[in-house]
């Protein structure tokens, strides 16, 4: 029975692969994060960039897109919420089923950005409780990714702490030298 | 360009002219609110003036001024290319009182324009078929453009979720202070208070 408890996904010499319920439905969740697409404002724009093909978030099982609240896992909250339509974004965080998640895109979403006045909600967290922020304005489509990664190890973890994607330098900042001062060495 | 435009509106309505100029090219003339309506039929069906088109109407709140308040109307005529800007001046130091005639019936245009106006400032036009708020919702106490309106007073119509409930702080994330944004806005509030 001991070598019942272990957790072996590699299938091993003997054919089988065990584990517990939980974790085999929570690597099924994170692969199939359909969403529900609340998206307000600019930063819809770059939603679609991740969505089209040169960043394409359904390599990672987020692809489906669900315009019932009630057949979907993930809330992405896309822009600025006014508070006009916070009642709004409340009773569609209700309607979704367990387990749900969401995501705030962008820095509006996340804390309200610069708009900090009577219009604005300064954060959906303020209303709705949020998985993962994506800061940015608007983020690139590589930090949604990152974002969306992030709430999938959260997935797997069963950790349902807010967590804020981390800022990451810029690879190609290194490999071009347009408009840099050549250095010493060269 | 216009400016016999002004000259007639002079002619027309003498004193209740209160007064005109022509900065930047801008012709302007700021008519007594006893005849805004009579002034805005004129130069919308007078055949020399023939401003067939409302391009804006807008409210400015000047808090230091008596009357408080600018209604301020922009008229293009498309067949005569020219164009006016018309004010009037209402409400007292308190905001109060500002009454205006509506001139839904000259420009129909003018509809959504008058009910934002009302709803940002406060302004009443006299005769409107429909003054409710456009932007904000009915809830809502209060003007948000007066300068009197505290810069970071909201109104949720979403109770806020506690920080107990939440586990997390809910305050602006890092690299957002609680100044950012508005922080030209964080002053005492100005003009007249009350008591």
């Amino acid at each position: 029975m001991g070598e019942l408890n272990q957790v072996t996904l590699e299938g091993s010499g003997t054919g089988f692969a065990t584990t517990k319920l939980s974790e085999l439905l929570a690597w099924a969740r994170k692969y199939s994060l359909f969403k529900y697409p609340f998206v307000t404002a600019c930063c819809g724009m770059e939603f679609m960039a991740l969505s089209s093909p040169r960043f394409d978030h359904s390599r990672f099982g987020a692809e489906a897109p669900r315009f019932s609240p009630r057949q979907s896992d993930l809330l992405w909250v896309v822009g600025t919420i006014s508070q006009r339509q916070a009642p709004v974004l409340r009773r569609v965080y209700e309607q979704m089923m367990e387990p749900k998640w969401v995501l705030a895109f962008g820095t509006c979403a996340s804390c309200g950005g610069f708009y900090d006045n009577y219009t604005t909600v300064a954060g959906i967290d303020k209303i709705i409780p949020t998985d993962v922020y994506v800061p940015g304005c608007p983020p690139r489509p590589e930090a949604v990714i990152d974002g969306l990664l992030l709430l999938q190890d959260k997935i797997t973890s069963g950790d349902r702490r807010p967590a804020i994607v981390k800022p990451r330098e810029d690879p190609i900042r290194d490999l071009v030298s347009i408009g840099k001062k050549p250095s010493a060495e060269t | 360009m216009s400016e016999r435009v002004l000259q007639a509106l002079k002619d027309k309505f003498g004193d209740k002219v209160v007064a005109t100029h022509s900065d930047f090219g801008d012709d302007t003339a700021v008519v007594d609110p006893s005849v805004w309506r009579a002034a805005c039929e004129f130069l919308a069906s007078d055949a020399k003036m023939a401003f067939d088109m409302c391009t804006d109407l807008c409210g400015v709140d000047y808090p230091d001024r008596t009357p408080r308040f600018e209604v301020v109307l922009h008229l293009y005529s498309i067949s005569k290319r020219h164009r006016v800007r018309l004010k009037t001046r209402v409400g007292d130091e308190y905001g109060d009182d500002a009454v205006v005639d509506s001139v839904v019936d000259v420009w129909k245009g003018a509809d959504w324009l008058e009910r934002e106006t009302y709803d940002m400032l406060g302004i009443v036009f006299r005769g409107h078929p429909d003054l409710r708020r456009i932007l904000m919702y009915p809830e809502f106490e209060g003007h948000p453009l007066r300068k009197d309106y505290p810069a970071d007073k909201t109104q949720p119509l979403v109770a806020y979720r506690e920080e107990a409930e939440a586990g997390v702080p809910l305050g602006k994330l890092a690299p957002f202070g609680p100044d950012e944004g508005m922080s030209f806005g964080r002053r005492p509030p100005v003009g007249p208070t009350e008591n």
